[in-house]
């Protein structure tokens, strides 16, 4: 039997997500994301919008990681918004140094 | 089934209080969490600590599963007594787990199944719902990401059934993986996720790219690194080279006076996509054996007659 093969749409820095999907794609409501917003661990596109616009906001595909994280840490470690937020950054710095780690290690002799 | 110590996971003992057990779980639940730890049984362990606490934190469950006696030893083959748990009442509700979090058998055979999916009501709020989205990973090569791929993903999908409970599902899909995908990124398969009730779409698959380690590449972005092996001679003098990219072979210049370690650029042979990558080259200068009266000969002539002080600068 030949099956069939998908062809999903990729999700790189150009590709713009509605509030919807994002909350869709955390199971979470739309308030918990307008919080994350609040608290600076996302930020929507474009220029501030209205606070009665928040549901044309839109984000960077690369949103939805740093969404689901913040979900996972809130949810399973039962860290506060602030908590979530430090967590992020220094993730994120912590990537990026074993990152440059990584190339600085020299190969083997 | 194998029977399994909760007590032993979580590193308490019998007789440790609520608190105590909370503290524990918490505790491993930050070391071993997969979006924090780098270890390799990150997720399993997460995952087993998630279920010890889920059976734990419940004075109910916990009682139940205490009632099954201390000589049970972790990974003997289990079985529970046919009306084990009568008198018990588990109202569930209020789990720890993750949204792909699944339990093990011998979880789900002393405290029931339902349990895993850590929304189970939100399907059934009217007769028109949206699927749920369902997140996965997909590991691929660093030269998938130059060519495009296939890659067959196979899913383990909690369903609810025409009774309402849940079975778990497989299923395989064969997934298209474009060209100058990047670690980290997703792809969104629409209508992959959960069935929708009623007339409801089902949700979407979202997979995430992870790059398999690579024997000789490194990867930063779209930026690609390799370590390349030269002569001295090559170094000194300068040359042009076969170097190897994730895409075949190309021809490289080495300038003359290359040191080890510095960055040579090859524009655009990074991981491909507008803008593309680059490809970064890092000589490195190895010097042949001196094995042979030849070789030590050549030293030797290069020792009297090249006047070389690579220590200058330390004034030595």
């Amino acid at each position: 039997m030949t099956q069939k093969i998908l062809k999903g749409s990729l999700l790189d820095e150009q590709t713009e997500i509605t509030l919807n999907e994002l909350c869709r794609a955390c199971s979470s409501p739309a308030e918990w994301v307008i919080e994350l917003v609040q608290e600076g661990v996302l930020e929507p596109l474009g220029k501030k919008p209205l606070r009665n616009q928040q549901t044309q906001w839109r984000f960077t595909a690369t949103s939805l990681q740093r969404a689901r994280t913040a979900m996972h840490l809130q949810r399973d470690l039962g860290i506060d918004r602030a908590g979530v937020a430090l967590a992020l950054d220094l993730l994120d710095k912590i990537e990026a140094l074993e990152t440059r780690l990584q190339l600085y290690e020299q190969r083997e002799p | 089934m194998e029977f399994k110590d909760y007590y032993k996971i979580m590193g308490v003992n019998k007789d440790a209080s609520q608190d105590e057990i909370k503290r524990a779980y918490r505790k491993l639940a930050r070391k071993y969490h997969p979006d924090v730890s780098k270890e390799a049984e990150a997720e399993a362990r997460f995952k087993e600590v998630g279920e010890a606490y889920e059976a734990l934190k419940d004075p109910e469950k916990r009682a139940a599963y205490d009632q099954l006696g201390a000589n049970w030893k972790a990974g003997q083959d289990f079985k529970p007594p046919p009306d084990w748990n009568a008198g018990f009442e588990f109202r569930g509700g209020d789990f720890t787990g993750g949204d792909e979090a699944q339990f093990s058998d011998f979880f789900e055979s002393l405290f029931g199944r339902g349990f895993g999916s850590a929304h189970p009501g939100r399907q059934q709020g009217g007769f028109n719902a949206r699927g749920e989205d369902h997140h996965a990973r997909v590991m691929i090569n660093l030269e998938d990401a130059y060519q495009g791929a296939t890659r067959n993903i196979n899913l383990q999908t909690p369903e609810l059934d025409n009774n309402g409970h849940v079975v778990t599902r497989q299923r395989s899909l064969k997934v298209k993986i474009p060209k100058g995908v990047k670690q980290g990124q997703r792809i969104r398969l629409t209508g992959q996720g959960s069935p929708g009730m009623g007339k409801a779409p089902a949700g979407d698959l979202y997979l995430e790219i992870i790059f398999n380690p690579h024997s000789i590449y490194k990867v930063d972005g779209h930026d690609v690194y390799l370590d390349l092996p030269i002569t001295p001679w090559e170094a000194a003098l300068g040359s042009s080279l076969k170097v190897p990219t994730p895409d075949g072979k190309v021809d490289m210049k080495i300038p003359a006076g290359t040191q080890t370690g510095q960055k040579l650029r090859l524009k655009a042979r990074g991981i491909p996509g507008k803008p593309a990558g680059d490809l970064y080259v890092t000589p490195h200068i190895t010097l042949p054996p001196a094995d042979s009266e030849t070789a030590r000969e050549l030293y030797r002539k290069m020792q009297q007659e090249l006047a070389y002080n690579p220590r200058r600068h330390l004034g030595v």
